[in-house]
């Protein structure tokens, strides 16, 4: 176990460091522009220059993420459960979904700002459109794979059909909700950024369009740095809520 | 030690006049449909009559329909023909008397031990106290003190099954139905278990159908040996066990014991 946790921070670091003294090596052997490439140092002192503006930017996109994907999994958990309960249901949204999913949300993001305007709605809508998808999969295939076994149990013991749902199948989709919660979440991310591109006055996808209109390869970079730790951070406030949650899941999958 | 020591008072029910048997399962018959839109007979004319109370194992060879047998009879799956009755009624579903204990342990990963065997209590809404405490006390009866809060992908296979058993036990089942519950466990263990076995029988007068492979276990557990045929299933004959009770584990070694096994061997075609 603590080889685990070792090797686990250890050799990412490890590979990071290589990957940094690399590009750092690259840009000053060639002398490349920053606009085009910035330097890690030079990124490095763009985050320290610019550290309050990065912040300033880094809540709304933040807000715009959590929300959206509270959205997601709010309204696509109920959907789910409708879904995976009944034959009918399933057969009438399931190519509904489909066809939603298909459509590129890069695509739909101008109409959605028509529709919802410049605000945080907009963000909100394309972040939960982009989320949606996965907690919705994921958790009715979770609801539709209940050991049999358990079922049997329960029928045997003439569970009631709720009792059979919150007790057996709920608990035992647990898994697969937070499989898909994971992905969705880092989905989040780039809905919120689609939105910020399309149309926004603030937020780290914002910062990232201003910076790089005005040639500020650093700060640009920069904030694509604070995305991808964004990212990361949702991604492991969702993996320490499924450790919170499924507490006799130890390290199955380990990310 | 009370709840599970103490007799189970004969509820007046209503039924108790009937003189009928407890179980009386006729003329069974079980037809699975195949894909290709034939037939599979499992189960052909099957009958048995099972006492208040009575041990009666059915020992089969592998594949013969045992397990089908049992799943009619806990309501888990439909006969194709026949009559399933339970204190003089006829039943075609799950029975709330009932516990089933599987073949696998089909316990709920995300449980502890504890809150596995408390599920058929919480189903029933009858989780008290007093069936917590039974709980325990079974958990102990098994040998699985300390685990109670563990969950079940900490244990091995044998100590799994016998969580099984304790859940199966936890509520007052009038009929246990038995799916070669110790098939997982080493010989010490599984001995263990019979005698426990036993003396919960002999404490609650529960019934008990007891599927195994197992011949010597058949015959150390039972009132009654049912020796089933190959596929179609049907009962080949009956071997009454008159070996006193309560059973002693020396009794496995005398020569009434042998005799019976021998005589059941000969009924499974192992030897002539
Ligand atoms: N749902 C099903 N559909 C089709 N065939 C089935 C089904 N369930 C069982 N069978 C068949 O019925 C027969 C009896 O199966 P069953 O599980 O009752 O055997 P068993 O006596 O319990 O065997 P074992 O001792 O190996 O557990 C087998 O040939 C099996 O293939
Ligand atoms: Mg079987």
């Amino acid at each position: 176990m603590t080889d685990n946790v070792y090797y686990r921070s250890v050799f990412p670091l490890v590979g990071l460091c290589v990957i940094v003294v690399a590009w750092q090596a690259y840009t000053t052997l060639f002398n490349v522009s920053s606009v085009v490439l910035p330097s890690p140092t030079d990124i490095f002192f763009a985050t320290c220059e610019n550290f309050t503006t990065l912040l300033r930017h880094t809540w709304p996109t933040l807000v715009e993420c959590v929300l959206g994907f509270a959205l997601a999994v709010g309204i696509g958990i109920p959907i789910a459960v409708a879904l995976s309960s009944s034959t009918l249901l399933n057969l009438t949204l399931y190519p509904i979904l489909i066809a939603m999913q298909s459509v590129p949300k890069v695509a739909v993001a101008p109409i959605i700002l028509v529709w919802f305007g410049l605000g945080i709605e907009s963000k909100l809508a394309i972040a939960f459109l982009v989320a949606f998808f996965p907690i919705v999969v994921d958790t009715a295939t979770g609801l539709n794979a209940t050991p049999k076994g358990l079922l049997e149990l329960a029928k045997s013991l003439r569970a009631t059909r709720w009792q059979i749902f919150y007790k057996v199948q709920l608990p035992s989709a647990l898994p697969f909700v937070f499989a898909g919660a994971k992905v969705a979440v880092t989905l989040t991310v780039i809905g919120a950024v689609i939105g910020e591109f399309v149309g926004s006055s603030e937020g780290l996808g914002n910062l990232l369009l201003t910076a790089n209109s005005q040639l500020n390869g650093p700060l640009a970079w920069a904030a694509l740095i604070w995305l991808s730790a964004l990212g990361m951070a949702l991604f492991g406030a969702v993996a320490l809520a499924e450790r919170f949650f499924m507490p006799w899941a130890k390290d199955g999958s380990g990310h | 030690m009370t709840a599970i020591t103490g007799t189970r008072e004969q509820a007046p029910d209503g039924l108790a006049p009937s003189s009928e048997p407890f179980g009386v399962f006729t003329d069974i018959e079980k037809r699975f449909a195949l894909g290709d839109g034939s037939y599979l007979t499992a189960i052909e004319k099957l009958s048995l009559t099972l006492e208040k109370g009575q041990l009666i194992s059915l020992l089969g060879p592998s594949g013969c329909g045992k397990t089908t047998f049992l799943r009619i009879v806990a309501g888990l799956e439909q006969a194709s023909m026949g009559e399933v009755r339970i204190e003089g009624k006829s039943i075609s579903g799950p029975h709330p008397d009932f516990a089933f204990v599987f073949q696998q342990p089909n316990l709920m990963p995300w449980r502890t031990v504890l809150e596995n065997i408390l599920f058929p209590l919480e189903i029933r809404r009858e989780k008290t106290p007093k069936g917590v405490d039974r709980a325990r006390e079974l958990v102990e009866l098994v040998g699985l003190a300390g685990f109670e809060d563990r969950y079940p992908s900490e244990l091995s296979g044998g100590m799994q099954q016998r969580v099984a058993l304790c859940r199966a036990l936890v509520h007052d089942a009038k009929l246990l139905l038995m799916d070669e519950p110790f098939g997982a466990l080493d010989e010490l263990k599984r001995m263990e278990m019979h005698d426990l076995l036993l003396s919960i029988r002999a404490r609650t007068n529960v019934s008990v159908l007891f599927v195994t492979h197992s011949i010597s276990e058949a015959i150390y557990l039972s009132d009654m040996v049912a020796v089933f045929s190959r596929r179609p299933a049907t009962i080949r004959d009956r071997i009454e066990i008159s070996l006193p009770y309560p059973r002693q584990g020396e009794m496995r070694y005398g020569a009434d014991f042998t005799r019976y096994e021998h005589e059941a061997s000969r009924l499974l075609g192992i030897v002539r």
